[in-house]
């Protein structure tokens, strides 16, 4: 009787984990598939211009407003604890280091992933179920040439830019706050800034970092429209799952490549 | 003209997870006709359709599509052939980011160097046969059932197909609509000198317009002929389906595990628990 529990426990646990690998590998697979037929979305490149719009574009106002709103934050909390050890005018770096290195492409590719992401995988997710990928197979055009890589390429060009917007706009709250609001002096902010932020170590280290969020959000999310169940729940779990999923991947990833980049 | 039947299929079987789909089907849809494929839902029609399109394999058997053979094409080989066939699916399935304009002109300008002119002229051309020329401009949200279908008859047409497939043309339309679409069907059919098959279960709408009809049961052909021979066969099957009986050899109830009177004593059986 235990040992038939058990077994049933086992059995289920191996049957999650198996499906778990398998689709990892068809994932894979995916984006091999994707690469290899990346062609036409270059070639015919006002295809993959059409998706930045729609990806990149629409995603402005809740990128640029996060943005201007988090540099704000930092730039509260950033003057009360450094005016205790009285090097207020190191708010500047602080501002611009927080956001170039961490929270640009995190919390950008974090939204990016719940605004565009989901999107991307409803719409592909609907075309399956409403048999637009099988019409477009049987018209003899190749649906992940002609919706999925462009989809993919978007994002991929998308997600660095947005973080960058992203940064930009947190430094402009930062600014608005400690040197508008507050008062700390302009010429400090600026100019320490400018003299601590390297190009390669932190700005072409965060554009490194955001190109691989933009990677990681639109291969699942394309991947889960494509391979979602063609029914409402089977595009709504999809839909879920692309957030989820490219949430904790995006941390995941960020932790592992800020210990390759930033070893201090 | 050509005398080799366009299709020929032989002695096909398809499975799915090892349940059965098809079984032994034997069938040639011959150049320049209409063929219909009947049957109740779930029989095995619109499978036998994917196979000939090439979007699954059979698991024994040959699928011929002129003279060539679907499942040993390679991926280029499938789609040079599938740019000779057209496809209407059960409902429409139109591009719904793109116009009506755009749905038909999207294959010309996928496979074709055609100038935007050019194009405009044959898409027109297209819409003016299935009578929306003036629906050009729409959306697809914006059309109704039988609107729809026809746009997507337009776009199967688009490139002059030799083969023309319809997945129940004629589910959730109304009399009007089921008409004219089944009267667009035949005259596409013989003014474009293509083949045409239909794949539905409304036999009234098609017997008027095929030249030929395979029935199809539980994955296998039970009868075939002419519109004559099947609105006179003595067949049980054939019998009950054309004339809409309740009585017949097609069972109501789908089987069970055990008989009702055992299900009714025997209770819920295990308790559904939340987790």
């Amino acid at each position: 009787m235990v040992v038939n529990a058990l077994r049933r426990i086992l059995e289920a646990l191996g049957h999650r984990v198996t499906k778990r690998i398998w689709r990892l590998g068809f994932a894979a697979r995916f984006l091999f598939a994707i690469l290899l037929h990346s062609g036409t979305a270059l070639r015919r490149f006002h295809l993959t211009i059409r998706e930045i719009y729609f990806t990149g574009v629409l995603s402005l106002i809740i990128i640029l407003v996060s943005g201007l709103f988090v540099g704000m934050v930092l730039g509260l909390q950033g003057y009360d604890t450094l005016q205790r050890y009285g090097s207020t005018e190191a708010l500047g770096i602080l501002v611009a280091l927080s956001l170039v290195r961490e929270l640009g492409p995190v919390v950008s590719a974090l939204l990016f992933a719940s605004r565009a992401g989901s999107a991307i995988t409803a719409e592909i997710g609907l075309m399956k179920a409403t048999e637009q990928l099988s019409a477009m197979e049987m018209m003899a055009v190749d649906p992940i040439a002609r919706v999925v890589a462009p989809r993919f390429w978007a994002g991929v060009i998308s997600m660095p830019l947005l973080a960058a917007l992203f940064s930009a706009m947190g430094i402009f709250g930062g600014y608005l706050v400690g040197v508008q609001l507050i008062g700390v002096d302009a010429g400090s902010f600026w100019s320490q800034m400018q003299a601590s932020v390297d190009f390669r170590e932190d700005i072409i280290n965060g554009v490194i970092k955001s190109f691989v969020f933009g990677v990681i959000v639109s291969w699942i999310a394309v991947f889960e429209g494509y391979d979602s169940e063609p029914t409402a729940e089977g595009v709504s779990g999809a839909t879920t799952r692309t957030v989820v999923t490219s949430s904790l991947v995006i941390l995941f990833a960020d932790f592992i490549l800020t210990a390759f980049m930033f070893r201090g | 003209m050509n005398d080799r039947p366009l299709i020929r299929l032989t002695d096909v079987n398809f499975a799915y997870d090892r349940r059965p789909i098809l079984t032994g089907i034997n069938m040639v849809i011959p150049r320049g006709k209409v063929v219909a494929i009947m049957g109740l839902s779930g029989c095995g029609k619109t499978t036998t359709l994917r196979l000939i399109g090439g979007q699954i394999k059979p698991s024994s058997g040959k699928v011929e599509v002129d003279g060539q053979v679907v499942h040993e094409l390679d991926s280029d080989g499938l789609y040079e052939l599938r740019r000779r066939m057209g496809m209407l699916f059960q409902f429409g399935a139109l591009f719904t980011d793109m116009s009506v304009y755009d749905n038909i002109a999207f294959q010309m300008r996928e496979h074709t160097d055609l100038p935007e002119e050019l194009i405009h002229d044959m898409v027109m051309m297209k819409l003016h046969a299935v009578g929306l020329r003036g629906a050009a401009s729409l959306m697809p949200s914006e059309l109704s059932g039988g609107m729809a279908r026809r746009v997507a008859l337009a776009r199967a047409i688009a490139l002059d197909p030799m083969l023309i497939m319809y997945d129940e043309p004629f589910a959730g339309l109304d009399p009007i609509s089921l008409s004219i679409i089944g009267e667009l069907i035949r005259k596409l059919n013989d003014a474009l000198g293509t083949s045409s098959i239909v794949v539905t279960h409304d036999v009234q709408e098609s017997l008027k317009i095929v030249d030929y009809v395979y029935f199809v049961a539980a994955g296998k052909i039970v009868a075939e002929g002419t519109a004559e021979d099947i609105k006179h066969s003595t067949e049980p099957f054939v019998h009950q389906f054309v004339w809409g009986e309740p009585d017949g050899p097609v069972n109501f109830h789908y089987p069970a595990m055990r008989p009702y009177n055992e299900e009714m004593l025997a209770g819920p059986g295990r308790k559904q628990v939340w987790w």
